[in-house]
């Protein structure tokens, strides 16, 4: 009732809205051909500064209000949104999208109150978890430690950003659920120089929660001291092989491979759709029995965390892939209408002025029985990916590409040199039936992800324990 | 008319947004606002699937404080709001630090004139309309060959815009701007192999869409000519980049020479002013002025007036890509490019497509990357490819699968030769390219 009566206070009252007059909008989408219908209400109020060259360089602050309006029907979806919150707007706007249906009378909806759920992180605004002054010398000491670890350091660049996003979603049952969204990001980006050559390194993290994040186990100055070691490395890297060898994959982020090679390819539009790799494969083995693939949207103060997703459902945790059988796809209420299933709180869209679609929260492999040096000495010759960049899929053909940012040769059992520029390339269906151990050290990654598809970004995690893949191919400069 | 009035409108917000930054007590400020309305219609299988009503609008400030900075944008014009939105830039600039080169352009770089650039044609298509066309498109591609098995729907897209730009030192000015596209997008099977590809068209004036089936034939096209790809075993051969997807090495030189990467130090092309980075032929130029382009405008987001001008002359690198905080700081003048380079060309050779693939002799078309091994600090290149292997300057098979590598300093010298068979759909126009030898990594 808090969140609901927080964001009521946050969206409705400042633009003069009763609840009467969400009645009338809903009423004015619904008719009897209309499946389903919503109306998002969002207000978000974001910051971010940029330190760099050792001087607060940049601020920003930014307010962005609106609603959208939604009307479903069959496979047929009518959307229009405006950032005026005013009622004859919002009328208007659900004139044209009830256009979609062509038919029926209005019908009449009585709002009624979501029943509460649980919250995974706070909903105090994290903007103000830190008076102005705190973040600029928390900024400036970060930057100063920092520089001081390596005498080769030539440039630091720090931004720190944090958000504050209230969401109202009222569906055409009339019921009206809420929920406030904190969330802050830090990165640290270091540049080196050593001999004429320069080389980076960038760690950073965050999550949903407020700036104490950063001062807890300080972790802002071990984003600073993992960024140094990581470009350092780069300074000693050589050029990475190429050709198709067994691959270690580093536990945490590097789970990236999980949400491109595996998790876009079960996303239910995809796959009502037909359009997936993975499409009409449940049940099927789709990965070594080693494997188990969730999507847990309900992890505390995680990146990718929703009390509930933006169609007002509460998210859980859904097994997508169990002892390499697959088990089931992730869905937004529309697919899973289609699909005849229901919904596992996966609809998310970017912003009001977007439409939700079925979407990974925090995409992870649970912890397998070996120890992660036992997995690295089981190899004779292959490459220990422990750090990644980005990653893009191909859902159709399956095709996944993703570039290491910190690699290693494993050669007899060690690992030996630091390699750079390497991309690995493979097949989502078959790159986990090649997963021949698993580590008992599962990480998720510190909170960077963020998430494209059809233009929406949104933020995720994503985790694994390390992984030994038996043949990917390692695209590299050194023939 | 009704335009006109539109745009006076939108500059008197922007004019008071910086009145009321001076009351506010900064030395100077500029502010931006910006006002979309479109629609949005796909199809799918043959009927409607979703038509979208978009109603876009934003402003945004700076304000300076001396040598201090701060920034505020807000989705919300009202007079309220951009006291606060203001209030939020002046408070951010209490905090920030005094920075030497930041502050507004020099007064007489600024835009004075402000040609038609004929940008501006809405589309008079109604919804139905726009279902019409979406279906024509997409029954095109799914009738095109029995192994179109599937659909991602076509789309058309239709979209007017008016922005305005103001600073303190007195430049005030608005525009209306049209974009228009129809895309379609397809799956091809055959057995085991599915593949799925696309096509589209954009420009400001509809009438200079591709034609429907024509988009929707190429979609279909493109899907089928994928389908039983395989990989190649790890090799070096040279490299012919489709038209499509050659304007991202032109991306990669702007990036690598532009003011942020430069001040930086973390450009491959550091100190490259003046110097060889290409082969002799290669000629490339920025044509902010071209006549319903999509890049074009007579100012950038700064409001700096943009110029026609050369990059590369005689494969010598002529100028950097600046704006003015990084102008400043490299000791330079702005070139106008806030916010990027407006129509980037690049001269074509002799050769048509047909004969690039003769060029290229026996080798690999890449016609599609994935992700981004692209190190800007040192040039490195790494990425996911797809595309065909050729013999003797025919088409062999489709390959996928694999990665292609190299570093962007030798890619460029090594360009081979320019395609005439320019792709004019982007602000980046460009033919296919050359490049005479690249890491393959496969099976």
């Amino acid at each position: 009732m808090k969140i609901l009566n927080l964001a009521k206070q946050s969206i409705l009252t400042p633009a003069g809205l009763q609840e009467s007059d969400i009645e009338k909008i809903m009423s004015r989408l619904l008719s009897s051909s209309v499946d389903a219908a919503d109306i998002y209400f969002q207000s978000s109020h974001s910051e971010s500064w940029v330190m760099e060259g050792g001087i607060i360089k940049e601020g920003s602050y930014s307010i962005e209000q609106g609603a959208g309006v939604r009307a479903v029907s069959g496979e047929k979806t009518g959307f229009a949104y405006s950032d005026r919150i005013e009622l004859p707007v919002l009328l208007e706007a659900a004139n044209n999208v009830r256009a979609i249906v062509r038919q029926g009378q209005e019908a009449q909806v009585k709002l009624t109150y979501a029943p509460n759920t649980t919250q995974y992180y706070p909903i105090a605004n994290p903007l103000k978890s830190l008076a102005e002054q705190q973040k600029i010398d928390l900024l400036r000491q970060i930057d100063t430690e920092t520089r001081q670890l390596d005498p080769r350091i030539e440039e630091v660049i720090i931004s720190l950003s944090g958000g504050h996003d209230v969401v109202l979603v009222a569906n055409q049952d009339g019921q009206l659920a809420a929920d406030v969204r904190p969330l802050v990001r830090m990165n640290v980006t270091v540049i080196v120089e050593e001999n004429g050559r320069r080389e980076q390194g960038s760690m950073g993290g965050g999550g949903r929660s407020d700036y104490g994040y950063f001062l807890d186990h300080d972790r802002a100055l071990a984003f600073g001291k993992e960024a140094v070691r990581q470009a350092l490395v780069n300074l000693e890297a050589e050029e990475a092989p190429a050709g198709n060898m067994t691959v270690v994959l580093g536990s945490g982020w590097p789970g990236i491979l999980l949400h491109e090679a595996i998790g876009h390819g079960l996303e239910g539009d995809f796959n009502r759709k037909g359009t997936s790799a993975f499409s009409g494969r449940v049940g099927e083995r789709v990965a070594s029995d080693l494997c188990t693939v969730v999507d847990d949207g309900t992890l505390a103060g995680r990146r990718g965390s929703l009390s509930i997703d933006d169609e007002g459902t509460p998210t859980e945790k859904t097994v997508l892939i169990e002892n390499g059988i697959l088990k089931g796809y992730m869905q937004d209420k529309l697919n899973a209408r289609l699909m005849g299933v229901k919904s596992t709180g996966n609809g998310r869209r970017e912003s009001y002025a977007h439409l939700p679609m079925p979407r990974m929260t925090n995409t992870y492999m649970l912890a397998g029985k070996h120890n992660p040096e036992e997995i690295i000495k089981s190899v004779k010759k292959g490459l220990y990916a422990k750090n990644f960049a980005g990653g893009q899929v191909d859902i159709t053909s399956g095709k996944f590409v993703f570039s290491a940012s910190e690699a290693y040769l494993i050669e007899n059992g060690k690992i030996t040199r630091a390699v750079k520029g390497a991309t690995l390339i493979g097949n989502g269906p078959d790159v986990l039936t090649k997963v021949s151990m698993v580590g008992d050290d599962l990480e998720l990654d510190s909170g960077v992800g963020t998430c494209g598809k059809e233009g929406q970004s949104v933020p995720v995690g994503v985790g694994q324990p390390t992984i030994k893949i038996d043949g990917i191919t390692v695209g590299g400069t050194s023939v | 008319m009704q335009n006109q009035e539109e745009i006076k409108r939108l500059e008197n917000i922007v004019q008071h947004l910086l009145d009321e930054a001076k009351e506010q007590g900064a030395s100077a400020a500029e502010a931006g606002l910006s006002q979309e309305n479109g629609l949005s219609v796909s199809a799918r299988l043959g009927e409607v699937e979703t038509i979208e009503h978009h109603c876009d609008q934003g402003l945004g400030i700076t304000v300076y404080f001396g040598q201090r900075k701060g920034s505020a944008s807000t989705t919300d014009l009202s007079a309220d709001s951009i006291k606060e939105t203001v209030r939020a830039a002046c408070s951010i600039a209490r905090y920030t630090s005094e920075d030497d080169y930041s502050g507004l352009p020099e007064k007489h770089l600024l835009a004075t004139e402000f040609p038609d650039l004929d940008l501006n044609y809405p589309w008079s298509i109604s919804v139905d309309e726009a279902i019409a066309l979406a279906i024509e498109c997409e029954d095109a591609a799914r009738s095109f060959h029995a192994d179109i098995s599937n659909s991602e729907g076509a789309t058309v897209n239709t979209h007017q815009g008016i922005h305005v730009m103001g600073n303190s030192l007195g430049f005030l000015h608005g525009s209306l701007s049209t974009r228009h596209s129809l895309s379609c997008s397809v799956l091809a099977q055959r057995g085991d192999s599915m593949q799925r590809d696309y096509w589209y068209s954009v420009a400001r004036n509809a009438q200079n869409l591709e034609p429907a089936t024509v988009i929707g034939i190429k979609a279909a096209e493109r899907a089928l000519r994928r389908l039983e790809g395989r990989s190649l075993t790890t090799r070096q051969c040279p490299v012919l980049y489709s038209a499509e997807i050659a304007s991202g090495l032109l991306g990669s030189l702007i990036g690598a020479i532009s003011g942020g990467s430069l001040y930086r130090k973390a450009s491959f092309l550091l100190d490259a002013l003046d110097t060889q980075i290409f082969p002799e032929f290669v000629h490339i130029h920025e044509q902010p002025y071209l006549k319903g382009a999509l890049g074009s405008s007579a100012y950038d987001s700064e409001g700096v007036a943009t110029k026609t001008r050369d990059i590369v002359s005689e494969g010598i690198l002529r100028s950097y890509v600046l704006a003015t905080y990084s102008a400043k700081k490299l000791g330079l003048q702005s070139t106008g490019n806030a916010g990027g380079v407006r129509n980037l060309m690049i001269d074509p050779g002799q050769d048509d497509f047909d004969g690039m693939l003769k060029q290229l002799g026996t080798g690999l078309l890449v016609t599609e990357l994935m992700g981004q091994g692209v190190n800007m600090l040192t040039g490195d290149y790494s990425r996911g490819a797809a595309g065909f292997w050729v013999e003797n300057g025919q088409i062999q098979y489709p390959v996928e699968e694999i990665t292609i590598a190299g570093n962007l300093k030798d890619m460029f010298k090594n360009i081979v030769a320019i395609g005439n068979d320019i792709d004019y759909r982007g602000s980046t126009r460009t033919g296919s390219i050359l490049v005479e030898q690249m890491s393959i990594a496969g099976q």
